[in-house]
């Protein structure tokens, strides 16, 4: 029987976005059964135009050209330029674009389940989404993490 | 070097995309047939051998020249 993979992805950031697809497309090239749970901002990552951005605010940990301090950090367009940087190194480094990764995902059966709970929360629509993701609630990703070999909370 | 049947190259590719692609290539060939695969990521040294071992393919000669990594599978 296949293994099973269970991720419930939480983080809607570009650099939240990258572990759930990788591990997932990963995972259903090794032969797993793979389904995605869409919470709270990770629905952003579901939407069918993706408009992810990463921040250095409040992550001291993120490599910066030259150390910029918090409070300059609140400067508009440093966000742009943050997300500009890395989508830019990404592309040099041969990393794969978040699309990319999540058509590879859909094409390899890895089932995307959007949190019920979290589309009315967020008052989201269907049609925000891509085509082919399903629904459910705690039950739904419980019942399969039940069963799976690797459960992990992104 | 080995004989093969297709050849991938994934030069520049980065983590997890050697391992996708070379998925790929193996899903449209026949058992017993051999893939030579080029990666430039050293992430796949490790990375490689770990796919093959879990979908039943074969890893038959690892070699790197010039900083790329040359991989034989051959389809299980």
């Amino acid at each position: 029987m296949a293994k099973k993979l269970a991720i419930i992805a939480s983080k809607g950031t570009l650099d939240g976005a990258y572990p759930p697809f990788i591990l997932a497309s990963t995972a259903a090239a090794l032969g797993f059964e793979v389904k995605i749970f869409f919470t709270f901002y990770g629905l952003q990552l579901l939407k069918k135009e993706l408009s992810l951005k990463v921040s250095p605010l409040g992550n001291p940990a993120m490599p910066m050209p030259v150390p910029i301090p918090s409070i300059v950090q609140v400067i508009p367009g440093l966000e742009w330029f943050a997300t500009w940087m890395m989508k830019r190194k990404l592309k040099t480094k041969g990393v794969a674009s978040v699309e990319e990764l999540r058509d590879i995902c859909v094409e390899s059966g890895v089932e995307l389940i959007a949190c019920q709970m979290t589309v009315d929360l967020f008052d989201f629509k269907n049609e925000d989404f891509i085509e082919g993701i399903s629904s459910g609630g705690a039950a739904t990703f419980l019942e399969f993490s039940s069963e799976a070999d690797t459960t992990l909370y992104i | 070097m080995s004989e093969f049947d297709i050849e991938l190259d994934t030069s520049g590719m980065n983590c997890p995309l050697p391992v996708l692609k070379a998925r790929k290539a193996l899903s449209a060939m026949t058992t017993g047939q051999r893939l030579h695969l080029i990666v430039t990521d050293p992430g796949a040294n490790k990375d490689i051998p770990a796919f093959c071992k879990m979908t039943g393919n074969s890893l038959l000669e690892t070699n790197e020249l010039d900083g790329k990594i040359h991989f034989f599978l051959e389809k299980g």
